[in-house]
């Protein structure tokens, strides 16, 4: 994985003091509140309805054990013994003391982390594929360039005050497991007829109370241009983007309201301007920073297969486990394993400071040192050998870290909600919680299969209810919690935003009507094999508004 | 309010005088006018009359190229700190028209935003708000010497081997 140099080093620790001094500022009153909020921000610190919070990057989902030890001793001194990781491959704390969050941000700075960027108007921590440099279908790894883009967009001196926030992701793989199409900039990487690396370019791609898919402005951008395409979308954005409203704000209405061509138009214009300078990235330089993802080494044994497969016949639960958790490694006899944040009846996403220790012993035990956060919330352990599992799961076991629902119903990404966001409507921890509940069984799980249920607690998205194949969204009607169910919404590589079933639900009926749904949908599929989506596709909304609302 | 001006070294008296669409343009000096009344009247000034236009946000500095080489000021209004268009304007005056004169940040000019526009041009700054003139005359520099993208300000040195990243030429990584 990426190490800082001197210069990052340098730079991450100068950033803190800079910060403890906007801080002691703000506290002598020499900075308003309004002058101070985007400094904090850009240093990812929010004030929440019982206190500030505080969102550190991890960029591009990547980070190893000695970070997760660090995340756990932050969980424990400042907060409340928890962290909760984030849709954006983040950890935020919710408890800490804006007077400590200088301290807190030195430690991290020690292990190479920040919370520069994850929040404010600026070019937000970029995301990348959870199984970059492991998965079977990956064409190349996408992290060196993540990581080049995250260095570049690091208080970018013209693009800090945009008109909004603007989020860049990227993939490697043609299944798209880091969900582009759903962000300000998409990058897909490809490889041409004679193996040139480039990326497909999607722009305008957004959730919040207007979701839209990205748009493809280009089929390959060479990767020498990456830098200077980014700088010429940028550009044309934080000159064009609308600032009379917050909601209007985002790229997304700008490719809306401009038309895709004559944007696109715009950012060819601005490119041809500026490519070919400085900007333009030598190929010696993409080396170099390609050589810190090199894969580790991986030590091919025979039998490996033998031992797990032995091991599987002589307990269920590790079955369950092999046949959810475990994901398709490019090497032999290696796996990507799912650790899942989201046992039943659980907030989605939160992680204890001991749990933080024992994926960190794993990792550095079983799994090259090597830890991702998905955008799903749940933590990965990318390199593991398969022959490990059964150790690895019975560790995992003992730390309540071994729900085996990778990717099935009760795999519910949810946003904090009314329960600590001064934004919610309504609750949305809560609800995930309860339908976890109803879908406790292991077997009814299975036999139901791949479903993903999202949960927002109030139109901003967060918790990407658009993009869930079952999104709830909740919203206050008359000072009570109401919750609208949206259907056949997807942020793979077939990208759809979902439709609104019908009249809401309260919080007391959500849960059974989610029910319904995921009822009249095992009843109608054609085959196991047909998932949500597919059948949601083939039939329509009908028979689920009568399964919901009744014939009439 | 009067705004003070600051250039790099302190604070020094302005030379310019604002002038807004209504006020009438005198025989002589040296004036800070709107870009749309400057472009009508840059053409023929009178000898003893400078002009300088003030770029708004949403104003296009494209439509100065053809005033700039005679031009020794552009001043660039930022109504909100928050909104960001100025940098991307003076940007454009130094890197794509080659201005070379001074290019004056006027407004709400705030202490932690000077470092970034100083980095995409601007060289010169119209101070209005009080602690940002205390902190400046206490020699309070908030910048981090260090930067990740190339940027217009003259002197900057690559620092390392990364071909995007800066420092300024006189600052060691101590
Ligand atoms: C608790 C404090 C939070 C606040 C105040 C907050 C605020 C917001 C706001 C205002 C938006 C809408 C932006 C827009 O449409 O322009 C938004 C979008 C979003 N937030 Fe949050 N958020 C919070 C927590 C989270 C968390 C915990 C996650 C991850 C689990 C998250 C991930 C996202 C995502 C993925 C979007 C949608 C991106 C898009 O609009 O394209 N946020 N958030
Ligand atoms: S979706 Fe709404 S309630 Fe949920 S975290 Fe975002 S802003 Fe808060």
């Amino acid at each position: 994985m990426y190490r800082y140099d001197e210069f990052d080093a340098h730079f991450v620790s100068a950033r803190v003091d800079q910060f403890r001094d906007q801080v002691q500022r703000r506290l002598a009153g020499d900075l308003t509140e309004d002058q101070f909020k985007p400094l904090r921000l850009m240093n990812g610190v929010y004030l929440q309805l019982h206190a500030y919070m505080l969102r550190i990057a991890i960029p591009y989902g990547t980070l190893n054990a000695r970070q997760m030890r660090r995340l756990a001793h932050v969980a424990r001194t400042y907060d409340r013994g928890y962290g909760h990781f984030t849709t954006r491959q983040n950890i935020q704390f919710n408890w800490p003391r804006l007077k400590d969050i200088p301290d807190i941000l030195s430690q991290l700075a020690e292990v190479e982390m920040h919370a520069i960027q994850t929040s404010g108007n600026c070019i937000r921590n970029v995301t990348a594929d959870h199984f970059s440099g492991a998965a079977a279908d990956e064409i190349l790894d996408p992290r060196p360039y993540a990581e080049i883009l995250r260095q570049w967009s690091s208080l970018h001196p013209e693009f800090s005050y945009l008109p909004r926030k603007f989020k860049i992701a990227v993939t490697g793989a043609p299944h798209d497991r880091a969900a582009v199409q759903v962000h300000d900039i998409g990058l897909q990487a490809v490889r041409d007829a004679d193996g040139n690396v480039g990326f497909r370019v999607f722009v305008g791609g957004g959730l919040g109370r207007t979701p839209m898919v990205g748009r493809l402005v280009r089929e390959f951008l060479p990767e020498a241009d990456l830098l200077a395409y980014s700088e010429a979308i940028l550009r044309v954005y934080n000159r064009y983007g609308r600032r009379d409203n917050k909601y209007k704000a985002r790229i997304k209405i700008l490719v809306h309201e401009t038309g895709l061509e004559e944007l696109k138009a715009d950012i060819e214009a601005e490119f041809a301007e500026i490519r070919d300078g400085v900007l333009t990235l030598p190929a010696s330089e993409i080396e170099r920073i390609t050589a810190y993802f090199a894969p580790p080494a991986f030590d091919v044994a025979v039998g490996d297969e033998a031992v797990l497969e032995a091991a599987i016949a002589a307990d269920p639960q590790l079955e369950a486990f092999a046949a959810r958790n475990v994901h398709p490694h490019r090497a032999p006899g290696y796996a990507s394993l799912t650790i899942s944040l989201k046992p039943i009846g659980k907030a989605p996403g939160d992680a204890t400071a001991e749990q933080m220790e024992v994926v960190a012993d794993l990792a550095e035990r079983y799994g090259h040192d090597e830890i991702r956060v998905s955008h799903e919330q749940n933590l990965v352990l990318p390199h593991v050998r398969r022959r490990d599992i059964p150790a690895i799961h019975a560790a995992l076991a003992e730390a309540g870290l071994a729900e085996a629902n990778a990717g099935l119903v009760t795999d519910i990404i949810a946003c904090p909600g009314l329960d600590y966001c001064a934004l919610a409507t309504a609750r949305s921890i809560p609800v995930a919680q309860r339908i976890s509940e109803r879908f406790a069984s292991p077997e009814r799980q299975r036999e139901i299969g791949d479903l993903k249920i999202k949960i927002s607690g109030c139109i901003n998205a967060c918790g990407h209810h658009h993009v869930g194949h079952i999104g709830i969204l909740g919203v206050e009607k008359k000072g009570e919690e109401y919750y609208q169910i949206t259907l056949g919404g997807s942020a793979d590589e077939n990208t759809s935003v979902g439709e609104i079933i019908g009249r809401g639900f309260s919080y007391d009926e959500v849960v059974d009507a989610i029910e319904k749904v995921v009822d009249t949908y095992v009843g109608l599929r054609e085959t196991p094999q047909e998932d949500f989506l597919a059948a949601y596709r083939r039939v329509g909304d009908q028979p689920f508004k009568e399964a919901l609302y009744g014939t009439a | 309010m009067t705004a003070r001006l600051y250039r790099a070294g302190g604070f020094v008296a302005d030379e310019w005088t604002h002038l807004d669409d209504e006020a009438e343009l005198p025989a002589q000096g040296a004036f800070v006018v709107p870009l749309a009344r400057f472009l009508e009247q840059a053409a023929d000034l009178p000898q003893g009359l400078r002009l300088a236009p003030l770029v708004k946000a949403g104003d296009d500095p494209a439509s100065l190229a053809g005033h700039l080489a005679a031009l020794e000021l552009v001043v660039v209004d930022f109504a909100k700190f928050s909104d960001g268009r100025g940098y991307s304007t003076a940007r454009l005056l130094r890197q794509r028209y080659g201005f070379a004169g001074e290019v004056r940040a006027s407004g709400d000019v705030l202490l932690d935003q000077i470092p970034l526009m100083r980095r995409v041009g601007f060289d010169a700054f119209a101070v209005v708000n009080e602690p940002t003139i205390r902190a400046l005359e206490a020699g309070h520099d908030v910048d981090v010497p260090l930067y990740l993208q190339p940027a217009e300000r003259a002197g900057e040195v690559p620092a390392g081997a990364r071909s995007w990243a800066r420092r300024p030429a006189d600052a060691q990584l101590s």
